[in-house]
């Protein structure tokens, strides 16, 4: 029997969607290891979040502390290793967010425990647990085993289904024992990148932009809100300044897997496939016919996105 | 007021390189692959250079790995770090190794920051800088960043990102987090870990590869420090992602848009 702990992630008074996915990722570790679940959240006056997270079936350990406010990963990880040895779990997860990479890996050290990151699914046999995991940018999948008695690791949303609600668990609090005075951590502000479109990696439909917009998006956000879609770009269009960083789709931005991918004067370089190539369809708009992009869309358009895009924002917008 | 920074500097595969996976799985083909400082930890070095040119200082950059990882080291000071530190250890390494090994150097070495890439493009775990930021009590601003862009005039003049408070107490850190940017002050010392858009690293000068041979390089063997060098994450086996098959070429946005809306049915 191995139980265990869902780390959960709320902000702007919501459960992030990522966490569902994690859900389902611990479901299935308890279901393979007979173990229970269990999920953790942090926070500010969070008692409402913690009663809907119950909703998915899991007891749920509430840490409700006013030193909780943001979520410092030198302020969350002794709470996180706290009630992981309570529930005396096994194993400790949470997304892939920047979240989960900040603190996940502060919380494994407290436990002395290995960590695997951004896994995509487990393997091995009954309750021995391998992770499945991507290394050297997506190009090689390995399967690793973690030696510690405690094992922490992140998980890729995209590859979990996220949870439906079933049951109600309990609520409990957590003891917080964290002394705000001796944090060397200052919360000091927050920029948000408001945007009414969808999340980029919880979005349907992802267009993308990238050298060949030569900063003109225009093109790629009409498209994109006429498809109800995220935007995302490539590394080139981000370094250049033409949009904000986390609009990055690829191994070192966000790692997306959409129904409909469209990737419009995106050359697509290694490391940008590796954060797009799981999408269900892939279509490839690029002026250049040797692009490699085209290797692996679905659908490859050889034209000017200018022209391309335009056009097919007004097939979408007459089809309904 | 002078930092002292420790940076690292990890003998990575070439991100243009390519990979591939040995048939029985036991590892990569490394024939014909080259080798450079993981491109993340070229950011670090750039940070510390930056803070140095400001503030005054000194630079140490470690690398822990075999005899080769020596080159690495040899590149941060082409590039203008002052010494190194070479951790010798042949074999496996995992973040709980690599952080174990870096808390003894920094106890050796007391520095003021210590900067590391955020990953390493290899195993791409994300974790030493945060295990190492626990191991020390220290605290961390992961995915360091700034709000200019890298064609800025900020970015032009070499400024640093990461800013020291004028007590000299803390530095100010914007992070990439989902949905913005967030800022923490961090009291040092300080464990810092770099995001791709924090700088662009200089490359070094023919003047700066020749000070670099003359500089400093000290070997420590990692069988020496007192830390357990068994990796705890231990790669089983690995393959080749399912290739993806490249599909079809439409002529025009008609026929794409027919494909879309009759045959995948995705719009």
């Amino acid at each position: 029997m191995a139980n265990v702990l869902i780390v959960a992630e709320q902000s702007g008074g919501a459960i992030r969607k990522a966490t569902l996915h994690a859900i389902s990722a611990g479901r299935e570790l308890a279901r393979r290891t007979g173990g229970e679940l269990q999920l953790a959240l942090l926070g500010k006056g969070i008692g409402a979040l913690a009663e809907e997270l119950a909703g998915y079936g899991a007891g749920v350990h509430a840490a409700d502390a006013a030193v909780l406010e943001h979520p410092l990963a030198e302020s969350y990880a002794p709470v996180v290793a706290e009630i992981a040895r309570a529930v005396q779990a096994t194993y400790v997860g949470a997304a892939a967010t920047a979240f989960g990479k900040d603190l996940l890996p502060r919380v494994a050290a407290r436990l002395e425990a290995g960590m695997a990151t951004e896994v995509l699914g487990f393997g091995g046999n009954g309750a021995e647990v391998t992770f499945r995991r991507p290394m050297w940018a997506g190009n090689v999948l390995a399967e690793v085993e973690i030696a510690t008695p405690m094992k922490v690791f992140t998980v890729r949303a995209t590859e979990f289904p996220a949870a439906a609600k079933e049951g109600k668990g309990a609520v409990r609090a957590a003891a917080v024992s964290v002394d705000a005075a001796a944090l060397r951590t200052r919360y000091a502000g927050f920029k948000e990148v408001k945007s009414a479109r969808p999340e980029l990696t919880e979005a349907r439909v992802v267009v993308a932009g990238g050298r060949g917009t030569k900063g003109d998006f225009k093109p790629i956000e009409t498209l994109a809100d006429e498809l109800n879609a995220a935007v995302g770009a490539s590394r080139a269009a981000v370094d250049a300044g033409w949009v904000p960083n986390d609009w990055q789709v690829g191994q070192t931005g966000k790692v997306v897997a959409p129904e409909l991918y469209v990737a419009a004067g995106i050359s697509g370089a290694i490391q940008h496939l590796a954060g797009m190539k799981g999408s269900k369809v892939i279509v490839a708009v690029n002026k250049d016919p040797d692009a490699p992009i085209f290797q692996l869309a679905d659908y490859g358009l050889v034209a000017d996105l200018f022209k391309a895009l335009p056009e097919l924002a007004g097939k979408v917008k007459g089809s309904r | 007021m002078p930092l002292k920074i420790l940076v690292t500097a990890k003998r990575v595969e070439d991100p243009e390189s390519k990979i591939k996976v040995k048939p029985d799985g036991s590892g990569i083909v490394t024939e014909g692959v080259n080798y450079k400082m993981n491109p993340f930890d070229e950011i670090a070095v750039e940070e510390a250079l930056r803070l140095k040119e400001r503030h005054g200082g000194e630079i140490v950059v470690a690398s822990i790995g075999g005899e080769k990882s020596a080159t690495e080291i040899r590149a941060a000071l082409a590039m203008g770090a002052d010494r190194g530190i070479l951790v010798r250890h042949d074999g496996p390494l995992d973040p709980m190794v690599v952080s174990a090994l870096l808390a003894k150097v920094f106890e050796q070495e007391k520095p003021d920051l210590v900067i590391l890439g955020k990953q390493s493009i290899d195993d791409d775990q994300n974790q030493a800088g945060q295990y190492l930021a626990e191991r020390l009590g220290l605290a961390q601003a992961t995915f360091a960043s700034k709000t200019e862009s890298l064609e800025s005039e900020a970015e032009q003049k070499k400024e640093p990102g990461v800013k020291l408070a004028p007590d000299g107490r803390s530095v100010a850190v914007v992070r990439e987090v989902d949905g913005g940017v967030e800022t923490l002050e961090v009291t040092l010392p300080a464990v810092v870990t770099t995001d791709l858009r924090l700088n662009k690293p200089r490359f070094a000068s023919l003047p700066g590869i020749m000070k670099a041979k003359k500089k400093e390089l000290k070997e420590l063997q990692a069988a020496a420090l007192g830390v357990d060098l068994a990796p705890k994450v231990v790669v089983k086996r690995l393959e080749s992602p399912p290739s993806r098959k490249g599909g079809v070429k439409v002529q025009d946005v008609e026929e794409l848009w027919k494909k879309l809306h009759d045959e995948a049915k995705v719009v």
